[in-house]
């Protein structure tokens, strides 16, 4: 039964659920304590145990219900009178022929913790473990066996074989189902992480929409990793240096001895952000995904402020700020997007209308490939957000031996920018917002 | 391992069944989930996470555990900024004060007649040290749960509204029970007590914290239930009313509200009512009410217009 524990919290790990040695061990004890003898009762102690968020319960209950399913073994028709057939030695034959499901069902476990059938993590293990499962089974020697009956020219022997055939069709189906089940238990999750990583190192240009959820995902993870680094560190108070100002003048409700003292703290500045982002045709297929980022970043930092261009500027802060992601980013893309680009233009209408916002605390990130269809990129508006700015920054989806070709006037933009990178794959994307959020802490 | 809470508690939570009942007999009617979480913690040793939407009965179920179970409840309500000198002990100052000035007026006639320095240091060292000792110790409520004799129910309330350092220090007291105090040592619990925590999701907990805690989440519950509930929390209300009244709330959760009605809530209500002496729902009866179910204008607008059909509908339960 230990064994059966330690697979269901193998499980449960693959449902991300997390399970520590030290929850593992509760487990045991919990399972200890109240027995195997009562499902519900198991199951909502264990639930206890080991689910630790709303989520997980949720999970837990699948999991739960797939993992102890073992009845799914389908019902058929055995039993049938044999009165009248001849004797077989064969266990696996028998067991067809005469043996109850749930016999079946657990010689057929037995057969997948020998084939090491929780150890699958593709799908394309299923066809070889299936194969190995029913070799544990002792599926040669049957078919052995029908093969010598087949070669039988009496009636009983010809109706024994036609059963044993028949059982040999059941049983190739159940196990089947068993190691789809078992997938479905120990690698869904893996699969997942695989294609996240996968999705991690891609390019933005090479993304796909059908990817969008996957990166929604993603994205939000790493924005909310992002915000409780930085949230943690904002409280950090300097220790050691006496406040003695404050210290005495508290202390004069204790005769002027100094009982309460009081430290000096270091105030930490809430980042002060400025976003603008380049959704015109040229990145279009980027776009979305830096919007996605844009998003994310915007339910984790509090102050940030978001511009869409292309042709002109707009601020889209509220559109963030009010819609659910489905709906902002085609809103922006609707309002602003897919038309040719112009900075020169765009970096005017900021100037015209944010520009007081923005003084020696504020970060600019500029995401765009720089690509200025030949217009006049206004290179001294750059110059004054330089000026007025703790830093710009400019993320370029583009690699760096693309600067400067055709109309990009992006070696131009980099004189006046602290940092310009480029940036083509989320990961990227998120060292790089993590190097700006530390300059503030 | 510590051993399990005292005697008169062990008894009592012998099984899941004695424990509905046992709740049940101070007027808390328990799903079998909240039980066996109950039965798990008494058993592994362990505090239990309470989690679910405000007045759901999470804090309650700490009360009537506590009264049930005939043992003192000590009660800590988390807030922002609460510090180890609020939640697990501090010294007495004003008294370690007074003991400074007993000393200094004791100290001539200890050391008279000492012959130079070493020997008045010599005598000094052999005076007890009393200025960190447990008479000049405050105990908070942590410490207080620990020290009491027979066990004790410790619901620490709303521990979201903490702040993340305050998690950390839970951390001894919640897994081995104890608690540091570097003057003097470590003090132990005699019998563990039996702890709640309870949170309304306002930031996720640590994994720390979590990991040491059994995770029970108690849902707005089924109609069934909270029939139960209100006759239980409400005795002498009619039947007829007490459907009503029941079908009503549940059918109000499925609006798009800012704040579900939970279980208070409905107590509340169903209390408003007996007072009122009505016997069965109407229209005007429920729009002047409605501000106990309802906490928010908006809410209360919202659903305005919907009452006469919730209300027929409900008449019909």
């Amino acid at each position: 039964m230990q064994t059966q524990l330690e697979q269901f919290l193998t499980a449960l790990r693959g449902m991300e659920v997390h399970v520590s040695p030290a929850e593992a061990i509760d487990a045991h004890r919990t399972v200890a304590t109240i027995g195997y003898g009562d499902r519900t009762l198991l199951k909502d102690a264990l639930c206890a145990a080991l689910a630790k968020t709303a989520d997980e319960v949720r999970r837990f209950d699948d999991c739960f219900d797939m993992f102890f399913s073992r009845d799914e073994f389908h019902d058929r028709s055995a039993g049938r009178d044999l009165e009248d057939l001849p004797e077989v030695e064969l266990p696996l034959a028998q067991l067809l022929l005469s043996g109850t499901t749930s016999e079946l069902a657990q010689a057929m476990e037995q057969a997948a913790v020998a084939a090491g059938a929780s150890n699958i993590r593709y799908a394309t293990q299923r066809g070889l473990l299936t194969r190995r499962i029913l070799d544990q089974m002792g599926l040669r020697d049957l078919e052995a066996l029908i093969g010598e009956l087949k070669k039988g020219t009496d009636a009983p022997t010809a109706t024994l074989a036609g059963r044993l055939e028949e059982g040999r069709t059941y049983l190739f189906e159940e196990a089947r189902q068993y190691i789809n089940r078992q997938f479905e238990l120990y690698a869904r999750a893996a699969g997942e992480q695989l294609r996240e990583e996968f999705l991690r190192k891609t390019g933005l240009f090479a993304l796909q929409q059908r990817d969008f959820d996957r990166m929604r995902k993603i994205v939000r993870r790493m924005a909310r990793r992002l915000a409780t680094r930085y949230d943690r560190r904002r409280k950090h108070t300097k220790r050691g240096v006496l406040d003695v100002r404050r210290t005495l003048r508290r202390s004069m409700a204790h005769d002027g001895i100094p009982f309460d003292t009081v430290w000096k703290q270091t105030k930490i500045e809430r980042p002060k952000i400025v976003v603008i982002c380049d959704v015109s045709q040229s990145v279009a297929a980027a776009a979305q995904f830096l919007l996605l980022f844009l998003y994310s970043l915007n339910e984790v930092i509090a102050t940030l402020r978001a511009f869409a261009f292309s042709s002109h500027l707009v601020e889209v802060s509220d559109l963030l700020e009010d819609h659910p992601v489905e709906r902002a980013i085609p809103a922006i893309m609707e309002k602003i997007g897919f038309r040719s680009t112009d900075y020169g233009r765009s970096l005017a209408d900021f100037d015209e209308e944010f520009m007081d916002s923005v003084d020696r605390k504020t970060t600019i990130i500029i995401l765009g490939d720089g690509r200025s269809n030949n217009s006049d990129p206004r290179i001294d508006l750059m110059r004054r957000l330089h000026d007025r700015s703790k830093s710009v920054i400019w993320l370029n989806p583009e690699p760096e031996t693309f600067w400067g070709t055709g109309d990009s006037e992006m070696l131009r933009y980099r004189t006046f920018c602290h940092i310009a990178r480029t940036c083509s794959t989320i990961e990227d994307l998120e060292r790089i917002i993590d190097d700006v959020l530390k300059s503030y802490y | 391992m510590p051993k399990a809470a005292g005697p008169a508690a062990n008894d009592k939570t012998a099984s899941i069944e004695d424990i509905i009942e046992g709740l049940g007999g101070v007027g808390y009617i328990a799903s079998r989930r909240i039980a066996t979480a109950i039965f798990i913690a008494q058993n592994l040793n362990k505090p239990i996470l309470v989690e679910g939407s405000a007045g759901v009965g999470k804090t309650e179920l700490a009360i009537s555990t506590a009264q049930w179970l005939g043992l003192p409840l000590i009660r800590m309500q988390c807030y922002e900024g609460l510090d180890e000198s609020k939640a697990l002990y501090e010294w007495k100052y004003g008294k370690q004060l007074l003991y400074t000035q007993l000393l200094k007026d004791k100290m001539g006639d200890t050391l008279a007649g000492a012959d130079g320095l070493d020997e008045a240091m010599e005598r000094l060292h052999g005076f007890g040290d009393l200025f960190f000792s447990e008479s000049f110790l405050e105990p908070r409520p942590l410490l207080k749960a620990l020290r009491q004799e027979n066990g004790a129910v410790l619901l620490i309330d709303e521990i979201d509204k903490s702040d993340e350092e305050f998690e950390a220090f839970l951390l001894e007291v919640l897994s081995a029970f104890q608690v540091s105090i570097p003057e003097i040592g470590t003090i132990k619990a005699t019998v563990p007590p039996i702890v709640f925590l309870t949170s309304n999701n306002v930031r996720e907990m640590g994994d720390a914290l979590k990991r040491r805690c059994l995770h029970l989440f108690i849902p707005l519950p089924d109609a069934k239930l909270e029939q139960r509930i209100v006759a239980a929390r409400v005795p002498g209300v009619e039947d007829k009313l007490k459907r009503q009244l029941v079908s009503f709330v549940q059918m109000l959760r499925e609006q798009d509200l800012k704040k579900l009605p939970s279980i208070s809530e409905t107590i509340d209500w169903a209390r408003v009512l007996m007072l009122l002496h009505v016997d069965s729902l109407d229209v005007d009866l429920v729009r002047d009410t409605l501000n106990v179910l309802l906490k928010f204008e908006q809410d209360i607008d919202g659903v305005r217009r919907e009452i006469p059909e919730i209300v027929r509908k409900a008449s019909q339960a």
